[in-house]
């Protein structure tokens, strides 16, 4: 009985895996292959094609044209690389403020609300998070209202003595502090069209309300995954430090932020990616108004497609978008790499510490994997 | 912890419990409340003015306390606007889009860490590499594709596309790694096919991980709006989002209307809100999250 009848029922265990498995999955191949990976193909070719949005994108009548949508973007001279000139140097300010004060809010929060000490962490986690949950769409309607100028926030900016701006009607770049015109070797000289004096401006005003609200509903998420990996981590090695005379501050700076490093990683990516992406705030919002400061190239590149029809140029700038996206995501990984510890820093170590203490690095590892499984939950 | 070693600093933390403790703690509240104000206050707002009448909107924007309440914006939304149109399709898509990624997502998941077969681990890579592609990027492409296909501007260009994604299906695939195998192999021995094990033996075993799909894919499709937006054109197969997106920019009507955009605004927050708080703990307390449990 042993060999022989237990060989087929084995085979008869395992036949047909092969077979489900392919059925199991080929609902997926089919909608990720037909609504994910054709789609940008057929898009691939419609930025290298004078398509029109009229029939088929395939039809004899639609031209190979080269580089042409592309070239007309980046260095036409035209309308066209102005508008996505100013489209990158508005999402260039929104990435560049929005980024940096996020990760920081939501590290703060995170690092606050997980102390033990605190009564209440419950509530203070769901106030914080609950912006995240909540449709852009919404928030925008609202921040709308708030930031209208008479709205509730130029009300409160009231009381303390200040006349606050005409938000979403002020196109004044927000470095330029209330000067109308630069030095002329700033105006004359531009890069995609655009005056170097607009490219150092900043964020209009309207655009910085609108990277308040980025700061205000993502903050949230990023504090959750801040917090799971903060329980992640170990209380050993913040004793440890205690013990060594290491006051809170420190205890912050040298122990807890690098034992975060692959979760401050993954939030910085995550930022990164989504702010190149900014379009529901501006449907919903600004339509790109005023005078174009809150223009995107996401938002652009609809516009450009489906109201002034000139779908090739639409779908070169949702290319360069995502060359946009992929080349900071490697040039933040290759910052961010995890390097071998300087020689002045190892000397420090060797010359304070005999062993125990000197290699947060493993441990920071280990709660970096730990964490990213708990991550996947919160997106 | 061993005791030796959290002695000393446990220590010395009492005795800082002293004055300057108690200051350092009464700081850290003051911040964490002022925060929690700066956050909350907004939705009050939202809800205070949807009640409000124009006028005291605009006069009194900081106040909770409507000067004469009033359901007319909600009376307008519900009465004498398309309203509840886009309710019911954000009702539909949402709940078709859910069911779907639910069943595709965990069916995928588990041959992708179950089954075995060829290829088995090119598709996953290939999975991941789309899990890359930025979604604004597609925005075009999928309209493309949509439009050949011949289903723009109906509910099957709105909800087929989004019926699976790529990061639920890793959730599940991942969650599925965890379970352990000899449970099924029981099920195999007993005769069981493939789908029979997956249905009726790991897919209830995996019912944290079912849940937190649930809550991604049912705040994903409820606050989509790019995609409609180039999946439809008729007023008829307006969702919320899209609908309110309009009113908003001023598409739909004159004026400013604030009561009755934030009204609109109030209320497609509330399912979401919903699912939030049902699921709170499951949401909130990160380290013990869904996939772990």
């Amino acid at each position: 009985m042993t060999t022989y009848s237990r060989q087929p029922r084995r085979g008869g265990l395992r036949r047909g895996e092969a077979a489900s498995g392919w059925l199991f999955t080929a609902p997926m191949i089919i909608l990720l292959g037909l609504f994910l990976v054709i789609p940008v193909l057929m898009a691939l070719w419609v930025s290298f094609s004078d398509w029109g949005g009229r029939g088929s994108p395939f039809s004899g009548s639609v031209n190979f044209v080269g580089f042409k949508n592309y070239s007309t973007l980046l260095s036409g001279g035209g309308l066209a690389e102005q508008d996505f000139g100013t489209a990158l140097k508005n999402n260039a300010w929104y990435v560049v403020l929005v980024v940096p004060l996020q990760t920081a809010l939501a590290l703060f929060l995170a690092v606050m609300v997980n102390r033990q000490i605190l009564r209440g962490r419950g509530f203070f986690r769901t106030a914080f998070y609950f912006p995240s949950v909540t449709s852009s769409v919404a928030i925008t309607v609202l921040w709308l209202f708030l930031f209208n100028s008479t709205g509730a926030v130029n009300k409160a900016l009231s009381y303390l003595g200040v006349v606050g701006p005409n938000w979403f009607n002020d196109p004044a770049g927000i470095f330029h502090f209330g000067a109308t015109s630069g030095p002329a070797f700033l105006e004359k000289s531009t890069a995609l069209g655009v005056p170097l004096w607009d490219w150092i401006g900043g964020p209009s005003v309207a655009m910085f309300a609108l990277i308040l609200l980025a700061v205000f509903t993502t903050s949230g998420t990023f504090m959750l995954l801040f917090v799971a990996a903060l329980q992640n981590l170990g209380g050993d090695i913040q004793e440890a430090a205690m013990m060594d005379g290491a006051t809170g501050w420190q205890r912050f700076w040298r122990v807890t932020l690098p034992q975060l490093r692959p979760t401050l990683f993954t939030v910085l990516t995550l930022g990164l990616i989504g702010c190149w992406q900014v379009f529901d705030q501006i449907y919903t919002g600004t339509q790109g108004g005023p005078a174009k400061t809150t223009m995107t190239p996401a938002y652009l590149s609809y516009t450009s497609s489906f109201v002034n029809q000139s779908w090739g140029q639409g779908a070169a700038i949702a290319f360069i978008l995502f060359v946009i996206i992929v080349f900071f995501t490697l040039f933040q990984r290759w910052v961010l790499r995890e390097r071998a510890v300087s020689k002045r820093r190892m000397r420090q170590y060797t010359v304070a510490t005999t062993a125990a203490t000197s290699t947060p690095v493993a441990p920071a590892m280990a709660a970096g994997a730990a964490a990213d499984t708990g991550e996947e939950n919160e997106r | 912890m061993s005791t030796e070693t959290g002695l000393e600093p446990r220590y010395t933390r009492t005795r800082h419990r002293t004055a300057r403790g108690i200051a350092a703690r009464s700081l850290l509240y003051a911040v964490l409340i002022a925060i929690a104000v700066v956050y909350i206050f907004p939705f009050l707002i939202d809800l205070a003015t949807s009640f409000k009448s124009e006028a005291d909107a605009a006069g009194d924007p900081l106040s909770l306390i409507p000067q004469t309440w009033t359901t007319a914006a909600y009376q307008r939304l519900f009465l004498s606007s398309d309203f509840p149109v886009w309710f019911k399709n954000s009702v539909i898509v949402t709940l078709l889009v859910t069911a779907g990624r639910v069943f595709l997502d965990s069916l995928a998941g588990y041959a992708l860490a179950r089954l075995q077969f060829r290829g088995r681990n090119t598709l996953f890579a290939l999975l991941v590499g789309v899990m890359a592609v930025p979604g604004v990027v597609l925005l075009i492409p999928k309209f493309l594709v949509i439009n050949q296909l011949g289903i723009y501007d109906s509910y099957a260009g709105m909800i087929v596309p989004l019926l699976t994604d790529a990061a639920g299906i890793f959730i599940m695939k991942n969650f599925f790694e965890s379970i352990p195998a000899s449970v099924e192999e029981q099920a195999r021995i007993d005769g069981a096919g493939p789908f029979r094990v997956f249905w009726s033996v790991v897919l209830p075993m995996a019912r944290p991980a079912v849940i937190t799909i649930v809550i991604l894919s049912f705040q994903g499709s409820w606050n989509e709006l790019a995609h409609f937006i180039v999946s439809s054109q008729s007023p008829g197969l307006t969702t919320l989002t899209k609908g309110v997106a309009q009113l908003a920019s001023g598409q739909l009507s004159q004026g400013t209307q604030y009561p009755l955009k934030l009204a609109a605004a109030a209320i497609m927050t509330i399912p979401v809100a919903i699912v939030f708080f049902v699921f709170q703990k499951r949401i909130l307390n990160a380290s013990d999250g869904a996939v772990k449990e």
